[in-house]
């Protein structure tokens, strides 16, 4: 017999014979976009450490990207609507993503509950834009954010996307003693822009 | 093995008095924490009644959803791998790397590969494996398993992490800063995430309806280990399933904020397909589990998803420290699944509580943890006078065999004993040398049918 089998045949000799149903779902309304929310969204992603930044008006998001890091350092962009000094489609292999200094991605939706982003290989290309470069910039349309990780999971793309991430702030460990480091074996800092798709 | 003494090993640890002194206060905090992201959510405790239902319901249907994971991974380009137990776990895992002529693995945390002894198993037909979280390589580096299932290093001070640092991976000796030393391993793993041509995790969770399998971690590095290598092995307990994502939702908000206190991890992520180009495997682990499920009294215990709290609010885990269980699972929930897996070994883990309930009141998926102490006390306690009697019967048949003249008295008696004599009649008579002390009770079971059964529990083990 296979173990396959052998394991299945086990689990039905032994399983509990108890009437235990699966519970419905619970609920969820989806709350209009308010400030609050975005507010909600910012308190929780402050607590991992990322920021939260609005565009100001009439600046484009390039204009505020080269604000930021002004010595303009080595760049990959997984979104059109940012130009850098690595275009992506060059990318061959993941590894070669260790030399970038920013990585830029815009996200599928955010969840105010916890202030975390969606991202799948839709959003980065190259899932491990997300991991080896040492700072990553992401675009957030404030439109798109969900209050609840119970409609998050509601999305359809996690039912689609090969690689899902709710990503939460830059990488951190706290191994050594509880104190807390930003910037364990992933990103060091993480930057969400919240600004509508451009074009 | 021998049992585990767990209390002298329990003061072997508190002889490190900062050690212990730290360890108690930090795991204490991360239970005041985690009951102030409780306090946090006015539905944590039908949060906790949802998980414990869910987990209920895929337990006692855990055949066919694993069949539905299994059909929904395959549709989506995944090669799934069963594995009846840690042997075959690390065979699988071999046969993987090697055929694909792997000569480095990194790989993020998992208990399940702690479970398997899988590092050296695939050390010893060498494959190198790096482990990637920073407490759990710190583990790996002094030569040690991890001592707590969330935070593995967590007995150690920054001193002892500088001594192992510098030994192992040249960072400077004597320099104890915590961001150098974090820095040092983060510099020293890099490389092997960029040379490595396979990576690992574990799971936290396995989604049948979408054959996804569910990373809960803060570092990165399980997602590294994923997404830079071509080849992705995940390894899970079959307990792990959930069955909608729409479920995944309720133990994702429970699992950290009851593991750290915080809402969430930094990454939770959810590998369904193999990446263009690559390849992914899911390798199902059983070691012991399905027989779990068949443990009346014990069988809740699957529904574990090993978040710690029960480790950090329970008193004696909090002053022996992870170490003195010696046993992959420590701690309140170690107290009641290690005896599974070895009950000699195991049985003193049990009376390593004080039956406060604590463990049992923090657990998100309401396990009633305490009395599954309380209960394999009991078992313990009728099972300690078996081998006693065991003993007493191997001696008192030595000196019959060795002696002509009580060999012939013994035979004799055995006659009697077949006409209506009772057996512990005979040990009496057979027993002048035993008078001292109180002739054992006698048994429920008969000796012959105990020791066959023990015998029976004892093969299926190993
Ligand atoms: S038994 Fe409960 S509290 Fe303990 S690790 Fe498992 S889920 Fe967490």
């Amino acid at each position: 017999m296979s173990s396959r089998e052998l394991i299945l045949k086990t689990i039905r000799r032994n399983r509990p014979a108890i009437d235990a149903p699966l519970p419905t779902p619970i609920p969820f309304t989806t709350a209009p976009v308010t400030m609050a929310l975005i507010e909600q969204f910012r308190t929780a992603l402050a607590i991992y450490g990322g920021k939260t930044l609005e565009l100001p008006a009439g600046m484009s998001v390039q204009a505020l990207i080269d604000e930021l890091y002004p010595e303009r350092p080595a760049l990959c962009s997984a979104t059109r609507e940012i130009v850098g000094s690595h275009p992506i489609p060059a990318v061959n292999r993941p590894q070669e993503l260790a030399t970038i200094e920013i990585g830029v991605t815009r996200a599928a939706f955010g969840v105010a509950e916890t202030g975390s982003v969606f991202l799948s290989e839709t959003e980065l290309q190259v899932n491990a834009l997300g991991y080896l470069v040492q700072h990553l910039i992401i675009l957030l349309d404030p439109a798109v954010m969900l209050e609840t990780l119970q409609e998050a999971y509601a999305r359809p793309e996690f039912r689609t996307a090969g690689y899902a991430v709710l990503m939460t702030g830059p990488s951190a460990t706290a191994d050594i003693e509880g104190v807390l480091i930003r910037g364990a074996q992933g990103v060091r800092s993480l930057t969400v822009i919240l600004c509508p798709r451009a074009g | 093995m021998s049992r585990v003494d767990h209390a002298v090993l329990a003061k072997d640890f508190l002889a490190l008095e900062a050690n212990a002194e730290f360890h108690d206060r930090r795991l204490w905090e991360l239970r005041i924490k985690r009951d102030q992201q409780m306090a946090m959510i006015p539905e944590w405790q039908e949060l906790r009644d949802r998980a414990s239902a869910i987990k209920e319901h895929t337990l006692s249907n855990l055949d066919r959803y694993l069949e539905e994971f299994e059909a929904n991974a395959q549709r989506n380009g995944v090669n799934v791998h069963w594995a009846r137990d840690a042997a075959e776990h690390n065979a699988i895992v071999h046969r993987v790397l090697s055929e694909r002529g792997v000569r480095t693995l990194v790989k993020s945390k998992s208990m399940l590969t702690e479970e398997c002894e899988m590092r050296p198993y695939l050390e010893e037909r060498g494959i190198t494996v790096i482990e990637t979280d920073l407490g759990e390589r710190i583990q790996q580096l002094d030569d040690e398993p991890p001592s707590h299932i969330v935070i593995p290093a967590v007995h150690k001070l920054r001193g002892d992490v500088s001594k192992v640092f510098a030994r192992t991976i040249g960072s400077e000796p004597g320099n104890e800063d915590i961001h150098y030393l974090a820095k040092s391993q983060r510099d020293d793993t890099r490389p092997y995430f960029l040379n490595a041509e396979a990576g690992m995790t574990g799971g936290n969770f396995i989604v049948a309806e979408t054959g996804a399998v569910v990373t809960v971690t803060n570092e990165g590095n399980a997602d590294l280990s994923a997404n830079v290598p071509k080849l992705y092995i995940a390894s899970v307990g079959i307990e792990k399933l959930v069955p909608r994502l729409a479920d995944l939702a309720i133990f994702i908000r429970l699992l950290s904020r009851s593991a750290i206190g915080s809402p969430i991890s930094q990454y939770t992520s959810h590998f369904r397909k193999p990446r263009e180009g690559g390849e992914m495997h899911v390798v199902l682990v059983d070691n012991g589990r399905s027989d779990r499920l068949g443990m009346a009294d014990f069988w809740t215990s699957l529904k574990c998803i090993r978040c710690g709290a029960c480790m950090n609010t329970c008193p004696v885990y909090r002053r022996s420290g992870g170490l003195s269980y010696r046993a992959v699972y420590a701690g309140p929930i170690g107290a009641i699944i290690d005896p599974t897996f070895d009950l000699r070994k195991y049985s003193e883990l049990p009376f390593a509580s004080t039956m406060n309930g604590s463990c049992t009141e923090v657990c998100p998926v309401k396990i009633n943890i305490h009395e599954q102490i309380y209960t394999w006390r009991r078992v313990i306690a009728e099972q300690r006078q078996l081998p006693f009697v065991k003993r007493e019967a191997m001696r008192i048949a030595g000196r019959i065999f060795a002696s002509p003249k009580l060999y012939r008295l013994a035979l004799k008696l055995q006659r009697l004993a077949a006409n209506g004599l009772p057996r512990f009649a005979i040990y009496t008579m057979l027993n002048p040398w035993g008078h001292h002390r109180e002739v054992p009770a006698p048994p429920a079971q008969t000796f012959n049918a105990w020791y066959r059964a023990n015998r029976k529990a004892r093969d299926e083990q190993s």
